[in-house]
């Protein structure tokens, strides 16, 4: 598949971030909630990077830390180079037109008031690109480039379904030309039938613009179809990473592996007999010691809950850059990845 | 004579700009100790032809428009509001995605769980107290009798779904009816829970009815299925003659949309397209025409047909089947 690898154009580095909780009688600070604690990864020019993991495993807290929705506690993130999670507020704004967001609730995302080809539009009033006119053309062209008509432009949100309002959310989000696009569970809210729509419309987009995705999903069928290397969370870290193929042909990590086999086969003649993952997944202002996962790994031994296990390569080391294979899980050789 | 006949349904809802027939003619039937899936997208009527067998149904704005749903024979549709009470929870019990619609947040479990026991068993608050902890035992929740004194916001999703279920069962209901129970949880919880119902349903014996819009969830439990579409019945099989041998386009489409394997990386996913059709104003033929790729590759007089005639649910070797044109062998 696509190799010989190209430059990455985003580079996160140990980036953290971190909430306080506060409670009791006058407001004290209690503790700290690690919802992103030292995650590496870079994501390849024109590829998908899938970001899975169940709920507070921190994946959507990711994907607004690297737009910057929210301040990082630390570490560093690199777009093209310069400096995303230290840039200035003016700085930002330039930035912001090569990195965009799709949200997952199209219904929530979309101003009512505003009609949909004034929604479309407004990132390039506010950037001040073009004259009315070359605006109100980009925006028709946006419209059918995402499968819709430019008769819809004077319509509500209201007027439109789940899958047409996504449509909208794309091609909002397309109307600054953008390099990277980050995308929340952008085909969660959706019905089966529409939801293979919007993702062919995006794999279409990847393929005719070069987009970059950070593409973040708790599914783990659609980020298969979608991704060329995967991430998967738990807790705040990332405990595997890797090509797609190797992720679900080979996974090294226990969560990987049970995350996997919890998929409905989709095959009545092949129903599960065992369940895959016992337990929930801890509370994040207490995680277990060690390695987060320890208190549901079948795996588990003493060692584990003494220091968090590194990412460390799976089989042989890939010479080529953003194809490591990675785990995060000292018994992994013993449980025969 | 079935458990559960549901013959006929029709629901409306009266909205400002006019009648929404949301169940239009649903007739399918449960056998005691089967478990049915009813599948379909969001607006598919799938959710109000299960409230309407416990008639939960808010009216107004729903209305019953015809139709009887029986239940050994009875029809709950004209019952008395004391039979009504005895059946709801005794007989029949609910399960819903979001557990925090019928868990009261001021009360503790133990609270909550020994109201239904007083109330059907006259259990007193120790006999209740045990009697819950065996059942929180039962749905697999470790240290059950330190989770009667906590409140349910307490809990974790899973674990509010799992006292949800416990609840449902205290009565050794004939019938549970399940919306989309694990919807709104994780992937490895989800396991969990269609593990449990699947367990408890073998050792109770109790019929279940299964509302979701995953089939991936329909291939793990059911042994039925009714597909919905547009508040009708459109296909009604065996699920494994369903999934191999689907014969109307729309089920044969949602089976080919979902990302499996065997599709190519990043190739283009099978779909549906275009969007369901208003239920204010349905179209005349069959509701799915707009939308068919069989209807594409028919002739002008058989085009015709499907705009005009609606077609009604007619049996075939496996089941059910509402398409004048049916696919044959699971293909297109």
């Amino acid at each position: 598949m696509s190799e010989p690898a190209v430059a990455p154009l985003l580079v996160v580095d140990d980036l953290k971030k971190h909430y306080p909780v506060h409670g009791g009688l006058w407001g004290r600070t209690i503790g700290t909630i690690r919802a992103v604690d030292g995650v590496s990864f870079s994501v390849m020019k024109g590829e998908t990077l899938g970001l899975v993991g169940e709920s507070g495993c921190g994946k959507s807290t990711l994907g607004r830390t690297l737009m910057r929705l929210e301040e990082p506690t630390a570490g560093r993130v690199s777009f093209e180079g310069r400096d995303l999670a230290h840039a200035s507020s003016q700085e930002l704004f330039g930035l912001r037109r090569d990195l965009q967001m799709v949200f997952q609730d199209p219904y929530s995302s979309l101003n009512p008031r505003m009609t949909v080809g004034e929604i479309v539009r407004e990132p390039l009033v506010v950037h001040r690109i073009g004259s009315k006119a070359e605006q109100l053309e980009r925006v028709r062209s946006l419209f059918e480039t995402v499968g819709l008509t430019s008769e819809m432009l004077g319509r509500y949100p209201s007027e439109f379904s789940g899958g047409q309002r996504q449509r909208i959310g794309v091609a909002r989000a397309l109307a600054l030309n953008p390099k990277l696009v980050i995308a929340d569970e952008p085909v969660s809210a959706l019905d089966v039938s529409v939801q293979s729509q919007v993702l062919n419309l995006m794999v279409q987009l990847q393929r005719e613009l070069g987009l970059t995705y950070v593409f973040i999903s708790h599914d783990l069928s659609v980020v298969e179809h979608v991704s060329d290397t995967v991430a998967i969370m738990y807790l705040g870290r990332i405990v595997e990473k890797g090509p797609v193929q190797q992720i679900f042909g080979r996974p090294a990590h226990p969560y990987t592996r049970a995350l996997i086999q919890a998929i409905p086969s989709g095959n009545p003649r092949e129903r599960r007999e065992t369940v895959p993952l016992e337990g929930e997944t801890p509370s994040p202002m207490s995680p277990p010691a060690g390695c987060a996962f320890s208190s549901r790994c079948p795996f588990a031994i003493e060692a584990c809950r003494q220091t968090p296990p590194p990412l460390e390569h799976v089989g042989t080391p890939n010479p080529t850059p953003g194809r490591e294979h990675l785990a995060a899980c000292i018994r992994r050789e013993a449980i025969g990845a | 004579m079935p458990l559960l006949d549901i013959d006929n349904l029709q629901v409306g809802f009266a909205t400002d700009s006019g009648l929404v027939r949301a169940v239009d003619g649903v007739s399918f039937q449960l056998e005691a100790g089967q478990t049915v899936g009813v599948v379909g997208e969001s607006g598919c009527g799938k959710s109000v032809t299960a409230a309407s067998i416990l008639r939960l149904v808010p009216s107004p704005p729903g209305k019953f428009l015809g139709g009887a749903i029986r239940f050994n024979g009875i029809d709950i549709l004209q019952m008395r509001r004391e039979d009504l009470s005895n059946l709801r929870g005794r007989e029949i019990a609910m399960v819903f995605q979001d557990p925090m619609t019928s868990l009261n947040p001021v009360f503790t479990i133990e609270r909550q769980m020994g109201e239904v026991l007083a109330l059907r068993f006259g259990l007193d608050r120790r006999a209740a107290r045990t009697r819950s902890a065996a059942m929180l035992q039962t749905v697999g929740i470790p240290d059950p009798d330190s989770r009667l004194d906590v409140y349910p916001h307490e809990l974790s999703g899973g674990m509010k779904q799992r006292v949800m279920i416990a609840m449902a069962l205290l009565c050794e209901p004939k019938l549970l009816i399940a919306d989309e129970p694990t919807t709104a949880l994780d992937v490895t919880v989800q396991a969990q829970i269609l593990h449990l119902m699947r367990d408890l349903q073998q050792r109770t014996g109790a019929a279940v009815l299964f509302i979701t819009h995953d089939m991936g969830v329909i291939a793990e439990m059911c042994d039925v299925v009714v597909v919905m579409y547009a508040g009708r019945v459109v296909e009604r099989r065996p699920v494994i003659e369903l999934f191999e041998h689907s014969r109307h386009p729309y089920t044969k489409g949602l089976l080919d949309s979902i990302p499996r394997k065997g599709v190519a990386h990043k190739a283009e996913l099978p779909t549906i397209e275009g969007t369901v059709p208003s239920l204010l104003t349905p179209p005349m033929g069959c509701r799915f025409a707009d939308r068919c790729r069989r209807f594409n590759a028919l002739g002008a007089d058989e085009q015709r047909r499907c705009r005009q005639d609606d077609p009604t649910l007619r049996p075939d070797r496996s089941g059910w089947v509402a398409c004048h044109f049916p696919l044959d062998g699971g293909a297109w």
